[in-house]
């Protein structure tokens, strides 16, 4: 990354990632895909996290289904860790609990290429500033 | 039903920490640009104070006026210090706000430095939090390479630096004075305030000290302006608190919830209420420092001002939740139990007191307490506050008062009745087996681990008091339901 020089380098840097992270959920963007978060903090990581995200980068890419896999920090739910959260382009996040490969796979067939409704859904309880 | 609103958490579970693209996507470093290219140091200041925000780290201290006095200072070389001990049985808000948005903590430490004129931060941190030390140094080194940190950055001539300094495993650590000694590589022990650090601290220099969750706040207070943040929360507590679910609650988890949010929505809408339906007795806040709420605190509005008045305290979020099946007496016992570990020794009223404290509060549980021992408990807990030179021994006898104050009942079954209601404290417990119900098939005298049980096959069986240690594994096993806890 190349050093930024002033607040409007900053601006223009962010406008064009804000331009960018909307594009992927927008649904009839080229540039959209299907975004899956994996938590991977300390607790989500204890709980078998780690798998699921390995287990979600490459299973996605030999499905052939595009997508973007990512870590991110705690959502919260300890209870229910691992977690996931699943975007679909167009729709609203989903948030799973009790995540593990087994439950992933079936994330990828039913819900991501099926678009069925599965259990294991958290409802989402917080907004965020 | 009620909402978390998450300002602290606002990136957690949602960028990648590990990616500062993502942070900047998300508003990240607007505010320090602001800050550097169009607003006076004052002017910040004064942004926070109207904010409202508080002290995340226990204390509530206003953090605009505490950078205003650090600010105030005259002195060559200024600190900026990160209060991540995060040593509360049970608490880990901190972590998560580390592990999960790294960038916010440097972006704020950054602008406190131009605030107070400091060009040096230091993290001071759990050595028990490697994945959250991970991401910081990765988020330095990213915020480094984009001149958001270290020399003249964003070529505005301003110029600071953060280190990472590790903590030295022990909770008085966390305590602001304690915590520079043990950064300048003296013993861990806190010294009289004042001088405060924000007048005399690390090497002597002033050192403006602020919480994880605190500075996590400031950013989005200089973006969203202090209009909107001023409107969350109660009169003198503005803005959200994060607390960590910990206990008897079915949604154990982190959450955000309004300043005011009351007790009973928390518990119930946000946790999901009490495990297996038991009913509620009792929720812990402020940790070891704190105290007790009860079922008659359920709808008070939860904000610095009403726990201190409840006798307990904000702390720095862990909120513990208690069932029927807790015994009030023993987690008295299991806090003082902590404290007295914790204790660094250096004033007696701390050192001794809460020994006597715990050994009172053992014989009351072991079925061997008095009338009179309440009054010592009481009487103790009021010289060892009102002596102790640190906040840890001001606050220690916090759970014992408390408990007291809210179940001088059990207190009083433990005592005069050497009953425990919740059959926690065992020695007061007799493991029985009913004759009735004993048709004598050996199993408890097989199973118990030091053979306190005689009997021959198809007898009644008989447990030897004496002998007994109150496992439970006769209990356990019998599958005629043949013994039970006197
Ligand atoms: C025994 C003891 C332990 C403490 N532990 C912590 C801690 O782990 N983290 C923290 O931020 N503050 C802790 N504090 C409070 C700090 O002394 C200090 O008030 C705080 O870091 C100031 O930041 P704030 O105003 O942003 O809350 C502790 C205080 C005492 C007395
Ligand atoms: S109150 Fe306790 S922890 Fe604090 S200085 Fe005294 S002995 Fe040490
Ligand atoms: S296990 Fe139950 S039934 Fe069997 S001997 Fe012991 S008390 Fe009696």
């Amino acid at each position: 990354m190349a050093i930024l020089e002033s607040i409007k380098s900053l601006t223009e840097l962010r406008e064009k990632l804000k331009a960018k992270q909307a594009a992927l959920s927008q649904k009839d963007n080229p540039q959209s895909t299907i975004q899956v978060k994996v938590t991977m903090a300390t607790c989500g990581i204890a709980s078998g996290s780690r798998p699921v995200y390995d287990f979600m980068k490459e299973e996605l890419s030999k499905r052939n289904i595009p997508a973007l896999v990512s870590q991110v920090g705690c959502m919260g739910f300890c209870y229910a860790e691992p977690t996931i959260e699943v975007t679909m382009p167009g729709k609203s996040p989903v948030i799973f609990g009790f995540v593990n490969t087994k439950k992933a796979d079936e994330i990828i067939e039913r819900f991501i290429r099926k678009g069925e409704v599965i259990d294991g859904v958290i409802p989402m309880n917080y907004e965020t500033a | 039903m009620a909402r978390q609103i998450r300002i602290a958490l606002r990136n957690c579970g949602v960028i990648d920490p590990e990616r500062i693209e993502d942070y900047i996507s998300r508003d990240g470093y607007m505010a320090l640009a602001t800050v550097l290219t169009e607003l006076s140091p004052e002017a910040v200041i004064e942004i926070l104070k109207k904010s409202g925000l508080r002290g995340r780290g226990g204390g509530g201290f206003p953090a605009g006026l505490k950078w205003e006095i650090t600010r105030k200072v005259q002195a060559d070389q200024k600190y900026v210090v990160c209060n991540a001990d995060e040593g509360d049985p049970g608490a880990f808000m901190d972590r998560s706000i580390l592990e999960g948005d790294p960038h916010a903590v440097l972006e704020a430490m950054t602008i406190n430095g131009y605030c107070t004129g400091a060009s040096k931060g230091l993290i001071y941190i759990r050595a028990e939090y490697p994945l959250a030390v991970e991401r910081l140094k990765t988020a330095m080194k990213q915020s480094r390479e984009m001149g958001l940190l270290g020399n003249n950055i964003l070529q505005t001539g301003f110029n600071f630096d953060i280190d990472i300094r590790y903590g030295a495993g022990a909770f008085v650590c966390g305590e602001e004075t304690a915590l520079i000694h043990s950064m300048e590589g003296l013993r861990g022990e806190p010294t009289v305030k004042p001088p405060f650090p924000s007048v005399e601290g690390y090497l002597k220099k002033p050192t403006n000290v602020n919480n994880v969750e605190t500075f996590a706040n400031v950013p989005v207070i200089i973006n969203k302006g202090w209009e909107w943040f001023a409107s969350i929360g109660t009169e003198k507590s503005k803005g959200t608190k994060v607390f960590a679910l910990a206990g008897k609650i079915n949604n154990v988890g982190l959450v955000e919830v309004p300043m005011g949010t009351t007790l009973r929505e928390v518990i119930y809408e946000i946790g999901g209420g009490i495990q297996g339906g038991k009913e509620f007795k009792a929720a812990q806040t402020g940790g070891p420092s704190g105290g007790c709420l009860t079922k008659k605190h359920l709808d008070t509005p939860i904000d610095y001002d009403n726990l201190i008045a409840a006798g307990s305290m904000m702390g720095s979020g862990g909120l513990i939740v208690m069932d029927e099946d807790d015994c009030m007496v023993a987690i008295a016992k299991f806090y003082l139990g902590f404290t007295v570990e914790e204790s660094c020794g250096k004033c007696s009223p701390c050192r001794i007191g809460n020994k006597r404290l715990f050994e009172l509060l053992e014989k009351i549980t072991q079925g061997n307490g008095t009338m009179e021992d309440i009054d010592k408990l009481r009487n103790l807990s009021t010289v060892i506050k009102d002596t102790s030179l640190c906040g840890l021994g001001q606050s220690s006898p916090n759970p014992v008062l408390s408990t007291i104050e809210n179940f001088i009942g059990e207190y009083h079954e433990h005592v005069k009745d050497k009953k425990c209601r919740s059959k926690v404290c065992k020695s007061m417990m007799q493991y029985l087996v009913v004759p009735e119900k004993c048709i004598g098939c050996t199993l408890c005298a097989r199973n118990c681990p030091v053979n306190a049980i005689s009997g021959e096959r198809k007898q009644v069986h008989l447990i030897d008091q004496e002998k007994c240690i109150k496992c439970g594994a006769c209990m356990e096993k019998c599958k005629f339901n043949a013994i039970i806890i006197n």
